[in-house]
């Protein structure tokens, strides 16, 4: 715990992308999460942490609905995306989805070129008028991700050939490249060494100027490095919300100390 | 002694060494096992090996050794001409087999005592009556030289079928003592066991590989036979299939080539889609439960058997056909064609086609799925530009295989198709396949001498050929396919 460091950082704006209400999740007879309050503000990264199986990778897929492809999910509660209900019937999940993306906790880059594997987004949804337009899409969404310089001369080799940390931020450039509001971060280095995982923070520092970013993290240290807001859960609970500098240093909850202590978890 | 008592002898040799190897390695721990190298059952597999293996393959190789030994002492007793032919030398070598099999026959079932035979050594010519009255068939006349060689080939099986019943024992017994010799505390029994398991499954692999070489071998000699009589060109390039008993046939491959590829199309044209539909639905939007029905169903059609669906194409599929399409149309009167026969076909193909897309797909990673449903995809567009993409190389593989088992089926074309080999473009007229051929040139009296015969080795060849030439392609194919995921 010696090497952890609060960074304070400015925050702009305070206002409320998304707000949570009690949110309960059921994966058929068990009770994943149990009445979850949360806010994720415009301009921040919220983090969260937890043991594994404390749900915090269940509510970060209620956001985008991600839990609609398993039968079993029921999910109940509110989940407000800038004051509309997405769990309403009028909403579509397809929809929400571009505008929520989403980066996983294994880099899993489509087996097509690089240039493709960013292009899939625009593609779908028609975002782009003409060639030259999504190409300026891809170059601009690479340069978001970090990666244009080092693959701006090989866009049409395939993605699965890059290194692990190239390919996750390949796959953060494909969830840029539609231009969503939110991204979602399932673990997002757990699979990724030392060198890639710094790259990859300073590159979710950056992109919480233009989206509101949530990440679900096993690390505490990261959590600490990239975040404004820090949840912490615990068996389905969410036991603490607050400012990160506050959670990591002074808790309220004897649950959260014996956590960030390396007491349980 | 009979072979069977002998084999069973050595099993019970084997088992009693079984039970002194595992007693004597522990007798010699004073008791406690743990002072083994291994569990005292590896000590008692170890002497079963021992006693068993070593008797039995020489027992084997008795059983193939023994008849040309026999046959060798006959030959030299039938006192045959130097100059005699092979033709010759069998004929009389099938006589005093026949005569043989006669006499034992007649020992064995009490209708001959062996005094009895002996009488007929001066005077062997009513043996032969003697023989059928003792309920034979057999329709030899025996001459005096005859019956002496039939003397020595019954002498000599008989002689060399106790020497081999001792020296079996003998070899079994001495695998018995040599195994408990051996079985000491520090003797490494898992380890030799071990071995010989790996020796037995090395076996059951090369067995099935020798088979595959035997095959061909005796293909590629039968064609060479037959393009020593027939020329090649008329064979590759013909295109008339008018095979005549009478000599001057033609026997081109094209028309049989051009059938079997025409129906094979129009399965796979069949079998394709509806395969590759019902794999997607499967393993992309059934519920669980669906799946755990559909699935199940979908393979009681690759359990039919084809003569099933032929009976299918010829008695409802042809008919219905010929009534509903070809004669209103005007392009046939023929119950069978190639129509019928691709879309029987096509439909047992499949099973076959849907079972090994839905492997493939399913291999596909769950991450992918994720990954474009997370960028707002619905299921079918990922499925179109994800999934089927990834598993393109594989699914092409499944389409090969199928393929090589359409060019290889036999039944539904001939009751669905037809038996006429003929070129042309129009799918409800009778066309015939290369296999039907192979089957109608090899039934029936056949003289395995002539072209007409033995162009059946040539097809089946050419058969083998394209078949195994897609399964390589297909096997490439997947094989490239796994090496991206795993």
């Amino acid at each position: 715990m010696n090497d952890m460091r609060i960074v304070e950082r400015l925050v702009s704006t305070n206002e409320i992308k998304i707000a949570a209400r009690d949110v309960n999740v059921h994966y058929g007879s068990s009770h994943a999460l149990k009445g979850v309050d949360v806010d994720i503000l415009n301009g921040h990264v919220t983090a969260f942490i937890g043991p594994s199986g404390c749900g915090k990778s269940t509510f970060l897929r209620c956001l985008n609905r991600m839990n609609d492809t398993i039968p079993s999910a029921k999910v109940t509660g509110s989940i407000l995306l800038d004051d509309e209900d997405i769990y309403d019937p009028k909403v579509d999940p397809v929809r929400l989805r571009a505008k929520v993306g989403m980066v996983f906790q294994k880099p899993n880059p489509f087996p097509k070129s690089i240039y493709d594997n960013v292009a899939y987004g625009p593609k779908i949804h028609g975002l782009t008028r003409s060639r030259a337009e999504l190409d300026e899409v891809v170059e601009t969404s690479l340069k978001k991700a970090a990666l244009w310089n080092e693959v701006k001369d090989r866009l049409h080799a395939p993605g699965t050939g890059l290194s692990g940390g190239q390919q996750q931020r390949l796959c953060i450039a494909r969830a840029v490249a539609t231009s969503p509001e939110v991204l979602l971060m399932d673990e997002p280095c757990s699979a990724l060494d030392p060198i890639a995982t710094a790259q990859v923070e300073e590159l979710i520092d950056e992109l919480r100027t233009q989206f509101a970013v949530v990440i679900v993290t096993h690390s505490m240290q990261q959590a600490a490095r990239v975040s404004q807001k820090t949840a912490f859960f615990h068996m389905g609970n969410l036991v603490e919300f607050g400012e990160t500098g506050q959670i990591f240093t002074n808790p309220h909850d004897p649950r959260t100390e014996s956590y960030i202590s390396g007491k349980i978890g | 002694m009979p072979l069977f008592w002998t084999f069973l002898i050595v099993l019970a040799i084997a088992a009693l060494a079984f039970v002194l190897g595992r007693r004597g390695a522990v007798a010699r721990t004073a008791g406690d096992s743990r002072q083994l190298h291994s569990l005292p059952s590896y000590y008692g597999w170890y002497s079963f090996i021992l006693a068993a293996v070593p008797a039995l393959v020489v027992m084997i190789m008795w059983i193939f050794v023994q008849p040309i030994v026999v046959e060798m002492r006959t030959v030299s007793a039938l006192d045959l001409p130097e100059a005699v032919s092979t033709a010759d030398q069998n004929a009389a070598m099938r006589q005093v087999r026949t005569v043989a099999m006669a006499v034992q026959d007649a020992l064995a079932s009490g209708a001959m005592t062996k005094d009895q035979l002996a009488a007929f050594a001066t005077d062997p010519a009513p043996m032969g009556q003697a023989l059928r009255d003792a309920g034979s068939s057999m329709l030899v006349t025996v001459t005096p030289t005859l019956y002496n060689a039939v003397d020595v080939y019954l002498g000599t099986s008989n002689m060399l079928a106790w020497i081999m019943t001792v020296v079996i024992i003998g070899l079994s017994l001495a695998g018995v003592f040599v195994a408990i010799s051996r079985c000491r505390p520090d003797f490494r029994a898992r380890n030799a066991v071990e071995k010989v398991t790996m020796s037995i499954l090395v076996m059951a692999s090369v067995i099935a590989i020798f088979t595959t070489v035997a095959i061909v071998v005796s293909m590629v000699f039968e064609t060479t036979n037959f393009f020593s009589q027939h020329s090649w060109i008329d064979f590759f390039f013909g295109t008339t299939w008018s095979p005549a008993f009478q000599g001057q046939s033609q026997l081109g491959l094209l028309p049989l080539l051009w059938g079997t590829l025409y129906i094979s199309f129009i399965a796979l044209l069949v079998a394709v889609p509806v395969g590759l539909f019902t794999a997607i639905y499967l393993s992309e939007y059934a519920t669980r439960r669906m799946r755990s029905i559909v699935k199940p169903l979908i393979e009681i059609l690759a359990g039919i058997p084809t003569i099933v669906y032929g009976l299918f194409a010829l008695i409802t599929v042809g008919p219905l056909l010929r009534d509903y399409f070809a004669q209103p149309l005007g392009l046939g009167t023929s119950g069978s064609s190639v129509m019928t026969a691709g879309l029987v076909m096509g439909i047992m193909l499949i099973p076959f086609v849907s079972s090994l897309s839905d492997d493939i797909i399913n291999a596909v990673p769950q991450s992918m799925r994720d990954a474009s449903l997370g960028l707002g995809a619905t299921p079918s567009e990922t499925i179109r530009q994800v999934i089927v993409p990834a598993a393109l190389p594989g699914i092409v593989g499944a389409i090969l295989l199928a393929a090589s088992r359409a060019i290889g089926e036999t039944m539904i074309v001939v009751l669905g198709a037809g038996a006429a080999a003929q070129i042309g473009l129009n799918p409800f007229e009778a066309m015939t396949t290369i296999t039907v051929k192979i089957v109608s040139q090899l039934t029936g009296d056949t003289d395995f001498n002539s072209p007409e015969t033995l162009v059946a080795f040539a097809l089946g060849l050419t058969l083998f050929v394209i078949t195994l030439g897609l399964n390589i392609v297909a096997l490439y194919i997947v094989r490239t396919y796994r090496e991206q995921y795993e």
